[in-house]
């Protein structure tokens, strides 16, 4: 492991400035991607700036009922406060579905929704990357691909976002609140999360010296009844090969709202806009979901190995919505 | 708004420097740089070769350890980063030379072959108890950061759920 200075602050604007300081300083939370790839010499940090003993680890109902997660709060602690279980069952299930209890104990919040891919050929640190090293190739089109997006690829990067809280939270509308050099801004989540492009190495619009401090959930009463689905090659501890974040109010069998975002399948999470679209103020039934997806995955671009991905995504967000359609039903109040 | 700081940006070096750690109840001070894991200060610099060493990247859970009685991986945690918090390994279960029930439950079910992952297991066993999440269909899941590459599982179960049903709960 190479060399690194370390530095622990105690207030945000200290530790602005600390990172501020040097061009390759870095904020270090909860570790659990920074530390094992600074470890595999894929990040090279020359300052980490520790900023767990930052305030920012509060989880605070908001007026609208929506929620203010700390950029600090760990997942464990989001997965079981009461204004998220309750009002937002979609962010709990995805945060409990995600890594084991003991990264879950140590990862924030804002970790979550800055970590790396787990694409192979960018861990390695040793093949074509353009994640990595800009311009030199993308190993994976040629390579191994089988877990790989076929949503919003470019020929220069086919890396998924890996994060199962982030596909929760861009169906949700979610806004990343930050404080940098440049004071305090807020930018909603799905602008948050930057398609490769030409810039795979660019993957959200963070400054150097910009922290997010807090990730705000609006209200939104569809959001009691949603669920997060993911499928995957075990049952536990694994990245998602396909999941469904969905929140679905049906009225007399029509959908009167729909939220859907789509993870495993895409370079970002992935909002399934067009078959939201697709649903709204229509029937809530299985070939009405059936056609939405099939319209959600129409424009995919599947390699060899993660063909299956695009029916699979579709048979899942079938099964999600259906889920939650029967759940309406059985409730028997709507 | 832009920032403005009163205080000068903080010194970061990535010398070895004094950090002083709390571990099984004991604050003990050790010469270390930045980098160095606190699975590494526990095993190299102090000795507590309990805590292992499995995969050291945060996927196979071996080095399994408390951090303010929270179960964390200490390969992925910076030595540094640990003072001001009370650290336990698995030689802090044991009470006055008597096995944690935990322990003791082990190996009455057999509950490990070559006993590698069995500290980490242990951490996050107790661990499990304490997070109330021991019911039967839970513990499989709430185990599966631990890796048993015997695939001792079963018994590992067996153990947890005699302390759990001995403790008179879930």
């Amino acid at each position: 492991m190479r060399p690194f200075a370390y530095a622990r602050a105690d207030d945000v604007d200290t530790a602005i400035a600390t990172v501020l300081a040097r061009p390759d300083g870095e904020f270090l939370a909860g570790g659990t991607t920074e530390i094992d790839l600074v470890r595999q010499d894929v990040l090279r940090p020359g300052l980490l700036v520790d900023i767990n003993d930052l305030p920012l680890d509060r989880v605070d109902d908001l007026p609208d009922g929506g929620v203010r997660i700390g950029g600090l709060a760990r997942m464990s602690d989001v997965a079981e406060a009461p204004g998220v279980a309750e009002r937002f069952p979609v962010i709990s299930e995805a945060l409990l579905q995600g890594a084991s209890p003991q990264l879950r104990t140590m990862a924030s919040m804002a970790g979550n929704l800055c970590q790396r891919v787990r694409c192979g050929y960018f861990r390695d640190a040793v093949s074509p990357c353009n994640k990595r090293d800009p311009g030199s190739g993308c190993a994976a089109i040629t390579g191994f691909h089988r877990g790989h997006a076929v949503l919003g690829t470019s020929d220069k990067c086919i890396a998924t976002h890996p994060s199962d809280a982030a596909v929760a939270l861009v169906a949700l509308d979610a806004v990343v609140r930050t404080r940098g050099p440049h004071g305090e801004r807020a930018v909603p989540i799905d602008e948050f999360f930057l398609l490769p492009g030409d810039t795979p190495e660019r993957e959200h619009p963070l400054e150097h010296g910009e922290l997010i401090t807090a990730i705000d959930v609006p209200g939104a009463a569809t959001a009691r009844r949603s669920s997060y689905l993911k499928v995957r090659d075990r049952a536990s501890y694994e990245f998602a090969l396909v999941s469904v974040a969905a929140a679905m109010d049906v009225r007399y069998r029509t959908v009167a709202d729909i939220r859907l975002a789509l993870g495993g399948v895409a370079t970002k999470p992935w909002r399934a806009r067009t078959a939201e679209r697709s649903l709204l103020g229509g029937p809530a039934t299985r070939e009405a979901f059936a056609e939405a997806a099939r319209r959600e995955l129409a424009p995919a671009t599947p390699l060899p190995q993660n063909e299956f991905k695009v029916e699979l995504a579709q048979r899942a967000i079938v099964r999600a919505l259906t889920a939650l359609a029967d759940g309406d039903e059985e409730g028997g109040t709507r | 708004m832009a920032i403005h700081v009163g205080s000068p940006p903080l010194e970061g070096t990535s010398k070895a420097r004094t950090v002083a750690l709390t571990v099984n109840g004991e604050g003990v001070e050790l010469r270390i740089e930045p980098r160095v894991s606190l699975l590494d200060a526990l095993r190299e610099h102090l000795g507590l070769t309990g805590t292992k060493k499995g995969c050291d990247q945060g996927t196979c859970g071996a080095c399994t350890v408390w951090s303010d009685g929270r179960r964390v991986l200490s390969c992925l945690t910076l030595a540094v980063a640990g003072e001001g918090h009370e650290i336990t390994t698995v030689e802090g279960l044991q009470d006055g030379g008597e096995l944690h029930p935990m322990q003791a439950a082990f190996i009455a079910h057999d509950a490990f072959q070559c006993g590698y992952c069995t500290p980490g297991q242990l951490m996050s066993a107790v661990a499990l108890l304490e997070e109330g999440r021991a019911a039967d269909d839970e513990i499989a899941e709430w185990m599966s950061g631990n890796i048993c590459r015997c695939a001792a599982y079963p018994n590992i179960r067996d153990a947890i759920r005699e302390v759990r049903d001995a403790a008179g709960g879930e």
